[in-house]
């Protein structure tokens, strides 16, 4: 039995249910890192190259804490999840593909890396191919494997059902893999509804977006994100774009604002952005021109980086509802 | 039609040729200054790296002098260079400057977008189909002489006895290629200014340093986005060779050409390509540049630019396998001169110390044996 480690950043929030349940099915036992703190940040600062965007640097941060504590670490080099884009050649963002290599020779002492492919422009074999590759890894056969898989993949299943059924996604996570009850009934005594779209490593790490959604839920705002729209609603707004973008999540993101912006039924949308990220970028300003064209929604854009505290991001979504609010009353 | 387009070093010799004979008006882009960046960073997402601000300052100034379509280059990513000409075009129109990109994607993607363009723009300047295949065959023979000539230029430099020669000497060589408007012109045009370059008074007896350029495209070819880094390696005593150029995919005599061979090169470091931009190319010619025997790379690269901060976390263990040392200079709109001129000079006195080193090493053994 192997302690497999995954560390919680990057694309933690949106394939967990998925690999976690497949490693513990076929026996292992997986660790994953804590929720973002202080120390993890600044051992992520300390390893990560300098020019590195905020969440490569967590991820460093994650990845070390986990480098003492584990036997294989789970670091896989996403490229596609799914062939979509202008020219069917979505990927992820450099640093996705670069990732396991930059672990490699950041960290020192490190356990072996779990550092599949994963390429799903061939839907049928692309997950298969990896699952095999990590089941291998950790010494199973075929049989073993399939069923593992399907267990997994009925996980992570039900996982994207909660997010689209309205529960955010820590919540769901929580559901799925520890049995937490969950309801996706809005809070009665809420007044706002507010969009929140950006990248799941940014937007579910309480700890870098210095707990955003906590203040909102504490200022009576119910929470909308990207991840509780179908695929098939996001996927519908790339025709609304000039070009789509090559980044899986950043089109997430976009896709997201484009059809809350139309006809979400949201009160406003805050963009949440790490500093020095590239595709962001050019997602924020898309976003902000998009918005001002095609709506009167208020837009708040927050970018966040290692010294950004929560009396800072607390005024500012202060002072975005009080608008809200006022703005309201008036109507 | 007024039509301009990125101005990436000496290349707009060629352009500016080919838009005049497709029959439409060139508005030549000027060399990007100060206010060219100022405007760039003013309309230009914080974020975005400096060739988008150039770009969109470019833009902007040539929508001044009257440009009203800019012809520019698109891409399928990862790099966000292949979304530059869609955020560009939001943000003209946010300023209100009508201004049409004509946006050449990738042909091998979709041919018929392409074509359809280029035809365009053929059609709209009354050119027939023979003479469109003339004049891009000429353009083609343009942008190799204009390679040659400033390669040569790097060779010369760091030989030359009086300080600016080459660089007087390079400059009438250009002007050769830019008033040849046959073939046989050009090819004369190219003897002649490689003669001049030649012909430049050269202390032979100098064994210059050699420094490998490697890094992001833009800043690479663009001499005015870093620093004139060549020239001031150059008249430091330093012979340069970079590892992009506009014509590299035809020659065989650089160093380093075609892409296939470096994904395989760069493997063992990073198992991905292509990453985008010229991430993978960066770590692979640094192998090359070592294995040939330069002193030194420096790596340029954008602030921010993604694929070049892959290479960068990656470059210390290629840097220490093959014991060439690197410099990266990451350039923003902040990045002075005086900057990036005092770590060059520290950088070629570190090689110049490696190196005399390595020369006695050598003496000594030369001496016991």
């Amino acid at each position: 039995m192997y302690r497999v480690g995954i560390p919680r950043s990057l694309a933690y929030f949106f394939y967990l249910p998925l690999w976690k349940t497949f490693i513990t099915e076929l026996g292992h036992e997986v660790i994953e890192s804590p929720p973002t703190s202080r120390a993890i940040l600044d051992r992520g600062v300390k390893e990560a190259v300098n020019d590195a965007c905020i969440p490569i640097k967590l991820y460093h941060g994650h990845a070390a804490y986990l480098a003492e504590r584990c036997d294989l670490l789970f670091c896989p080099r996403l490229v596609s999840v799914r062939k979509h884009g202008d020219f069917g050649s979505e990927t992820f963002c450099p640093k996705f593909l670069g990732l396991p290599d930059m672990v490699r020779l950041a960290l020192n002492p490190l356990p072996p890396l779990i550092d599949v492919r994963i390429d799903l422009k061939q839907p049928r074999t692309g997950l298969w191919d990896a699952a095999c590759e990590v089941g291998q890894k950790l010494g199973h056969g075929q049989a073993e494997i399939k069923r593992a898989l399907r267990l997994a993949q009925a996980a992570q299943q039900s996982f994207r059902n909660l997010c689209q059924r309205g529960v955010l996604v820590p919540d769901a996570l929580e559901a799925v893999l520890n049995g937490k009850k969950v309801s996706p009934k809005a809070t009665p005594g809420h007044d706002l509804t507010i969009a929140v779209v950006g990248y799941p490593y940014v937007i579910y790490d309480p700890y870098i977006n210095a707990g955003l959604f906590k203040i909102l839920q504490e200022e009576g705002v119910n929470i909308v994100t990207q991840d509780m729209l179908t695929d098939q609603i996001l996927n519908w707004q790339a025709r609304e774009l000039p070009k789509t973008l090559f980044w899986y999540f950043s089109n997430r993101a976009v896709y997201g604002g484009l059809h809350f912006m139309k006809k979400g039924r949201v009160d406003g949308m805050i963009h949440v952005t790490a500093f020095a990220c590239g595709p962001d970028s050019m997602v924020d300003r898309l976003l902000e021109i998009e918005v001002r064209r095609r709506s009167s929604m208020p837009y708040l854009a927050i970018a966040v980086d290692e010294h950004t505290g929560e009396a800072g991001v607390r005024t500012r979504v202060e002072a975005f509802l009080d608008m809200l609010r006022y703005q309201r009353k008036g109507k | 039609m007024k039509i301009s387009f990125p101005r990436m070093g000496y290349s707009y010799i060629a352009f500016k040729w080919l838009v005049e004979n497709l029959g439409h008006e060139c508005i030549v882009p000027p060399e990007p200054s100060n206010h060219t960046l100022d405007l760039g960073v003013r309309y230009a997402p914080e974020f975005a790296c400096i060739p988008f601000k150039i770009l969109l300052g470019t833009y902007i100034e040539v929508a001044q002098m009257g440009a009203q379509a800019v012809i520019t280059s698109g891409g399928m990513g990862p790099c966000r260079a292949g979304y530059y000409w869609v955020m560009h075009k939001y943000l003209l129109e946010e300023m209100g400057l009508p201004m049409q990109i004509i946006a050449m994607e990738m042909p091998l993607l979709n041919l018929g977008d392409f074509w359809g363009k280029i035809n365009r723009l053929r059609r709209s300047g009354g050119v027939s189909l023979k003479e469109l295949a003339r004049i891009l065959k000429i353009t083609w023979e343009k942008v190799k002489a204009i390679d040659d000539i400033e390669i040569r230029s790097h060779q010369v430099r760091p030989l030359e006895v009086k300080r600016g020669d080459t660089t007087r000497a390079i400059n009438e060589g250009l002007a050769f290629i830019d008033a040849a408007q046959r073939e046989h012109e050009i090819a004369e045009a190219r003897q002649e200014a490689l003669a001049r370059l030649d012909r430049v008074p050269q202390d032979q007896s100098r064994n210059p340093l050699k420094i490998g350029i490697i890094g992001e495209i833009y800043v690479v070819l663009e001499p005015a986005a870093n620093h004139y880094i060549q020239l001031l390696l150059g008249e430091m005593g330093v012979e340069t060779d970079r590892s992009i150029y506009l014509s590299a995919y035809a020659r065989k005599n650089t160093i380093v050409n075609l892409e296939g061979d470096l994904f395989a090169i760069a493997r063992p470091y990073l198992n991905e390509a292509p990453i985008g931009g010229h991430g993978v190319n960066s770590i692979a010619e640094t192998i090359l540049y070592a294995r040939h025997g330069f002193d030194g790379v420096v790596q340029l690269a954008p602030f921010s630019c993604i694929p070049e901060i892959v290479a960068k976390s990656i470059i210390p263990a290629v840097s220490r396998d093959f014991d060439i040392p690197v410099q990266t200079i990451f350039i923003d709109e902040q990045t002075g001169r005086a900057g990036v001129q005092t770590r060059l000079e520290a950088f070629v006195d570190l090689l110049q110390w490696r190196r005399s080193r390595r020369e006695t090493v050598v003496e000594k053994r030369v001496l016991q044996g």
